[in-house]
């Protein structure tokens, strides 16, 4: 069965659109359709937060509020999830919400312009579970810039607002939205338009979108729409055919395997997130300051990947995990290692209708030591200048094997052929016998110049990481080698 | 702090209920965390509305336009209408000086990003859309993009100009110790969260009313009127908030309300032009970036004998108000220190490059990093601690004297300086950071303590005045309108503050309404930290007046001297008797007595005379002082500032809250201009970092957790400002070199005597490379 319409949930009731333009965003629809001016537009390119919005979607059953940057995320990508804008929090006679309340008594606001998507972000960590502290606080604003207050205010607002036990109107409401959120998701394709002139569809298997994606190699495939949706706002593309990815239930799929993980192409950067934990916790470190969370909660692994951009920034360090893609095409699959889908800039190994399905990250030995650093102007929702993943093969001190990958470095997230090979044998006590392979860098990579770096500035950070790693792998600390990202390992022996 | 003790606090207590003086929320605060209060993009559509989107040519920076070919772009679908500098029926200037800034250039490209048509179409998609199908062929030249380019060449955009005391070079010999360097200071882009903007809606008779997100109404209205060649008083210009603006909406909100003013009386529809972020950031002006170039000679207590100093600005394509803000640096290349014998020099370099402007500091904190470099300098050659240095060099007695002639009369920095010592525990902690550094072989520590002093008046003498217009109506609630303009700074809500104040009734009672240039004439812009300073004494003087018309009233008609009639909690009290304040408003309506006042206020003795550079520029000094602690990583020059104590001055504060918000914000604000924000212009003059997934402003993160902010026990402004309060917009952003100071406190440690070759902003490249100037040679 296909619908023909797009529904969600505001304001307890269903709202059912049959009118939805294929490049239509949420904002343009909150604020050019219902005249709902709380949400802003500071950028329109996802990067400010201005125009933040919680969508409630069921997680393994239970509801959760994500924040969303409305400007980029398609509207067709909200079907089946709740919507909360800044004017639906108000309570029973224009009363604040606790979150907006705390905001105000903490002098939270100046301009007043980024605030109602403040209020928004905090509104989603104020339903996160639990009292929220300020590294909490930290990570729910990194995606929402304020350019008047210093932060300082808003932070001491969520400290004391968002305390573990919601008491608003959707905390009261949370049976009710859950169930009426688990009938909205009736498993039907969406498919709103004209097969020839263009069209929105929203795809709820693998199969139907394998089918539809033959059909029309053309189309555009959208998962988050971190990027995509920056085509459409800035590079003003026209991309009449829009096959959203977030409703295909196969793609979600995420689970332990005899190797280690497997992860469907439509799991968020959010949902891996402890999955990720449980390989290494330098890829927690990574997916913390990878976007904000309006970002890792609607952008996908499979997005980062088929995107296909020389900064994506989990590209290095699944591959210097030994990560395996895997694609289909119709009824065709077949796999790859994943550095191998990189070709060129812009250009990856990837068939007319073919898509990423997902990938297999393999866990780490006994005898693997992983270290992933990332380098960028600012330390929370930037894209680095300079990407370095490594994993060595450790045995009695010395180097058997190494697996090392760089983003930022060439045209495409790449391993370093030549650093690998002279990293082979080397012992880990002797960090003058280092240089050398250090210098072996510059063989793998000539980066260019850019308005995030310089090409020297990145072979030499490039360099400098691989010696941290070395330093780290060898056994000094982290406390003593970083200034963010500590491993738990090393702050728990410092306590 | 928490708000409970800010509430708590009164720190100038008036003579009235006790509006003045306490911690009140922004008068918008509810409505902004609602998402109600209205910018002007919220203000609901008029039906018939068209929009304007800017053309500009995407490859040229520099160059004669050959052919302008816009019939794509008048094919397009929605497009009502095509504007070109040929459609301006007055003036093509949006400039706020000099006469040199076209709205739509013609025939001459200056900049890249430079606007040269606007699309006027059925929707803004539409107009966006054909704004990019122009096809516009220049006959390219060499854009001339840094500074060295700019100085190579010798043309200036306003000439050069110098401060001289003594003969700084030959004093400078006879220095037991001389020393002299050269550091880059980058520009900052001002990311208001909200964009430029403007709403134009044509009227009866020719008459143009224009919504524009701008700290200069009074301008727009003149530039509109003169655009359209019409009197000023056919147009209106109106602000009732912006989000945000920070000087970038100061002279350059002024292009996009002309241009949707001449899309409205082209089309007869109300106009609206929102600048898409992207092109905002190309095509609007930035603060000016500088070259400082130094020198000086000193004793062995590290004590300045004579400076030479030039500050080379990068200004761009025109004047705009470059030369204001190239000489406030020079006012402020001294800081809080006293140079014997000086030349301060002054460059306002032309480039081929976007017009550089107003940025909170206005010029102040590029001239400060001159001072505070060669602080950091002489400590490092010397073997000093910087700290000593700078409290050494300070404004005493009997070197009380400005280059500019003007006597520093009311320092305090000597012993604001020594309790932030103290409070933030500097010698400890300077110990502490040496033993650190001596046994960390990857990570170091640096710290500084800093002083800011700011001169406060325009140094434009004639923009030191202002107005207001209060109305107190019968049912005693009073409405008050002012000439400036309200981005955030909380100036409405200490206005209104004041009001209540002086009628002794409570701040409710007080509406604030938008600036309007029919309500308030001939303003002057909201900036220079002079908001409160002039509007709030002219709001005070308009209330004033009216009080003593209704004293009199009371007085008269319960026969005691109208000196006897107190205004407090609401209520008028005359001869014994309790009078609610809104019935003394309705008999003055019955017994005729006007309720309705203007006020005006001008800055008293200041006296600044350009041609000989002397005189007193200023009304008074700001004080602050700040102590930064920051870690690096030597392996890749990334940075975290860990500890941040601010104790700053503000005389008698009038609103705690609003005052610490503008400190904290402030520091917040420097503190990314000096680090992470860094303007990457390529070879062929394009700003490639035009968005924030490229220009990277401080994130909550990025502010320390343990940040200690704090009020200087002030006893007031010696001079008897409005509730003897001090301006607090701009001095606090210059806290933040304090950062900048600790991280070449950090990096200096690499390498004792040595002086570290750090240019801002210090991001982990730049500090990467000064880290390597300490390890080369």
């Amino acid at each position: 069965m296909t619908r023909s319409s797009v529904r969600f949930l505001h304001r307890g009731e269903v709202v059912s659109l049959t009118d939805v333009g294929a490049n239509e965003t949420l904002l343009d629809y909150l604020r050019l359709r219902r005249h709902a001016y709380g949400t802003k537009e500071g950028c329109a390119e996802g990067d400010c937060g201005a125009c933040t919005v919680a969508l409630g979607t069921l997680q393994d059953g239970g509801l959760e509020y994500a924040p969303v940057n409305a400007c980029i995320c398609l509207l067709g990508m909200i079907d089946g999830k709740e919507l909360v804008a800044v004017e639906d929090l108000a309570g029973a006679n224009g009363a604040l919400h606790p979150v907006q309340d705390a905001v105000l008594r903490h002098h939270g606001s100046q301009c007043g312009f980024c605030t109602p998507g403040i209020v928004m972000s905090l509104f989603t960590l104020y339903h996160a579970g639990g009292r929220a502290d300020r590294q909490a606080v930290n990570d729910t604003l990194a995606g929402n810039l304020c350019r008047c207050t210093g932060y300082r205010p808003i932070v001491d607002a969520a400290l004391e607002a968002c305390d573990g036990t919601p008491r608003d109107a959707f905390a009261a409401h949370r049976a009710n939205t859950t169930e009426r959120l688990a009938a909205l998701n009736d498993g039907e394709d969406i498919f709103i338009g004209d097969e020839e002139a263009g069209f929105l569809a929203a795809p709820a298997t693998v199969d139907a979108l394998a089918r539809l994606y033959v059909r029309h190699p053309d189309a555009t495939l959208v998962a988050g729409a971190t990027d995509v949706g920056l085509w459409i706002t800035k590079q003003l593309r026209a991309l009449p055919k829009i096959i959203l990815l977030g409703r295909v239930a196969g793609l979600a799929e995420m689970r332990e395997t005899e190797q280690g993980f497997y992860f469907g192409a439509g799991v968020t950067h959010a949902q891996a997130e402890p999955a990720m934990a449980a390989i290494d916790p330098d890829l927690v470190e990574l997916l913390r300051r990878f976007g904000g969370k309006q970002v890792r909660a609607v952008g996908t692994i499979g997005g980062n990947i088929a995107n296909g951009s020389p900064i994506g920034d989990s590209m290095p360090a699944l591959i210097a995990l030994g990560t395996t893609l895997h694609l289909r095409r119709g009824q065709a699959t077949r796999s790859m290692p994943l550095e191998d889908f990189f070709i060129d800039y812009g250009k990856q190994d990837r068939a007319a209708g073919e898509f990423v399905t997902g990938i297999d990250v393999p866990r780490l030995e006994s005898d693997h030591v992983f270290r992933c650093y990332k380098i960028s102007k600012r330390f929370d929702q930037d894209i680095s200048a300079v990407l370095g993943a490594f994993r060595f093969t450790v045995e009695t001190g010395r180097i058997t094997h190494a697996r090392v990958a760089f983003g930022g470095m060439a045209a495409t997230p790449k391993r370093a052929a030549a650093t690998e090979s002279a990293l082979r044998d080397l012992p880990l006590d002797d960090p003058q016998g280092w240089e050398a392979i250090c210098k072996a860098l510059a063989m793998d990579f000539q980066p260019i110049d850019d308005m995030r770096a310089g090409a020297r500035y990145r072979l030499e950070t490039a360099q400098a990481l691989l010696r941290k790693a070395l330093h780290e792998a060898g056994g000094t600390a982290s406390t003593e080698t970083r200034l963010v990202g500590l491993r738990p390992e090393d702050t728990e022996r410092a306590a | 702090m928490p708000p409970e003790v800010l509430q708590a606090e009164r720190t100038a207590p008036g003579d009235g209920n006790g509006a003045v003086g306490r911690a009140l929320a922004h008068d918008s605060a509810r409505g902004h965390v609602q998402g109600t209060a209205r910018f002007i993009d919220d203000v609901p559509e008029p039906a018939a509305l068209v929009h304007v989107a800017p053309g500009y040519a995407n490859h040229a920076a520099r160059g004669r336009i050959t052919a302008l070919d816009l019939d794509a772009v008048r094919a397009a679908p929605g497009v009502a209408a095509v504007l070109t500098a040929a459609d301006i029926p007055g003036k093509n200037d949006c400039s706020p000086v000099f006469g040199d800034d076209p709205i739509l250039a013609d025939g001459f490209i200056a900049f890249h990003g430079q606007v040269v048509f606007a699309v006027v179409a059925l929707s803004r998609d539409e107009a966006r859309r054909a704004s990019r199908l122009a096809r516009i062929t220049v006959d390219e030249e060499e854009p001339r993009v840094s500074v060295e380019a700019g100085l190579a060449s010798g043309e200036t955009v306003v000439p050069d100009y110098q401060f001289l005391r003594g003969e700084p070079g030959a004093d400078m010999k006879q220095a037991p110790h001389t020393g002299s360097g050269s550091l880059h200071v980058g520009g900052q882009e001002h990311f208001y969260l909200e964009g430029q903007v403007a709403l134009a809606l044509p009227g009866e008779g020719g008459a143009m009313h224009v919504l524009s997100s701008t700290q200069h109404p009074s301008e727009i209205q003149h530039l509109v009127a003169a655009m359209l060649g019409k009197p000023d008083s056919d147009v209106v210009c109106e602000c009732r908030r912006m989000g945000g603006a920070f000087g970038g909406k100061e002279s350059q909100a002024a292009q996009w309300a002309c241009l949707a003013a001449l899309a409205a009386s082209v089309t007869g529809s109300a106009a609206k032009l929102r600048l898409d972020r992207d092109d905002d950031m190309i095509m609007t002006g930035k603060r000016h970036d500088f070259r400082v170039d130094y020198s000086y000679g000193c004793d062995d207590t590290g004590r300045l004998v004579a400076v030479d100093g030039a500050l080379n600005a990068r200004c761009g394509y025109s004047a705009d108000l470059s030369m204001a803000v190239c000489d406030r640096a020079m006012f402020h290349a001294d800081n809080a220190y006293f140079y014997p014998s000086a030349r301060i020099l002054s460059r306002r370099v032309k480039t081929d490059t976007v017009s550089n402007t107003a940025f909170r500091g206005f010029g102040g904190p590029q001239g400060m990093m001159l001072a505070e470099r060669m602080m950091d300098d002489i400590a490092c050659r010397l073997g000093l601690d910087p700290l000593d240095v700078r409290k050494r060099n300070l404004y005493g007695r009997g070197r009380d004297i400005t280059p500019y002639g003007m006597k520093v009369g009311d320092n305090i920095l000597p012993r604001l300086v020594r309790e932030l010592e103290t409070t933030s525990d500097y010698r400890e902690r300077r110990r502490g950071i040496a033993a650190f550094n001596g046994s960390n072989r990857f990570l170091k520590k640096g710290m500084s303590l800093t002083p800011v002093k700011f001169g406060i008046a325009f140094t434009l003498k004639h923009l030191n005045q202002a107005g207001a217009l209060v109305h107190v109506y019968t049912d005693g609630s009073v409405l008050v309108n002012h000439g400036g303009t309200e981005m955030g700074q909380g100036l409405h809500t200490k206005v209104a503050q004041v009001v209540a104040e002086e009628f002794g009734i409570g701040f409710e009672h007080v509406k604030i309404t938008a600036t309007k240039t029919d309500m308030v004439p001939n303003t002057t812009p909201t900036a220079a930290s002079s908001g409160s300073d002039l509007n709030g004494m002219a709001a005070k003087r308009a209330a004033a007046t009216i009080k003593d018309r209704m004293a009199a009233l009371a007085g008269r008609l319960y026969q005691v001297p109208k000196a006897e009639v107190r205004f407090a909690d609401s209520t008028v009290t005359v001869g014994g008797q309790d009078i609610p304040f809104a019935e003394l408003a309705k008999t003055c309506f019955l017994e005729r007595v006007s309720l309705s006042s203007t006020g005006y206020f001008a800055t008293p003795k200041i006296t600044w005379d350009r041609a000989s550079a002397s005189g007193r520029p200023f009304l008074y000094f700001a004080y602050g002082a700040a102590c930064s602690e920051v870690t690096i990583d030597t392996l890749t020059g990334e940075m975290r500032v860990d500890r941040v104590d601010l104790l700053h001055d503000v005389g008698n504060s009038l609103n705690p809250a609003i005052d610490i918000g503008q400190i904290e914000g402030g520091f917040a604000q420097g503190m990314g201009w000096l680090t992470t924000e860094e303007l990457v212009f390529d070879a062929k003059g394009r700003l490639t970092t035009h968005a924030p997934s490229t220009y990277k402003i401080p994130v909550a993160s990025d502010v320390p957790e343990d940040f200690r902010v704090a009020l200087w026990k002030s006893k007031g402004n010696r001079e008897p400002t409005i509730y003897r309060s001090k301006a607090v917009g701009e001095p606090p952003l210059m806290l933040a070199i304090s950062v900048f100071s600790a991280i070449s406190n950090a990096i200096a440690s690499l390498n004792p005597g040595r002086v570290p070759a750090l240019d801002a902003p210090a991001t982990p490249e730049t500090i990467a490379r000064a880290i390597r100037s300490m390890q080369d040679a």
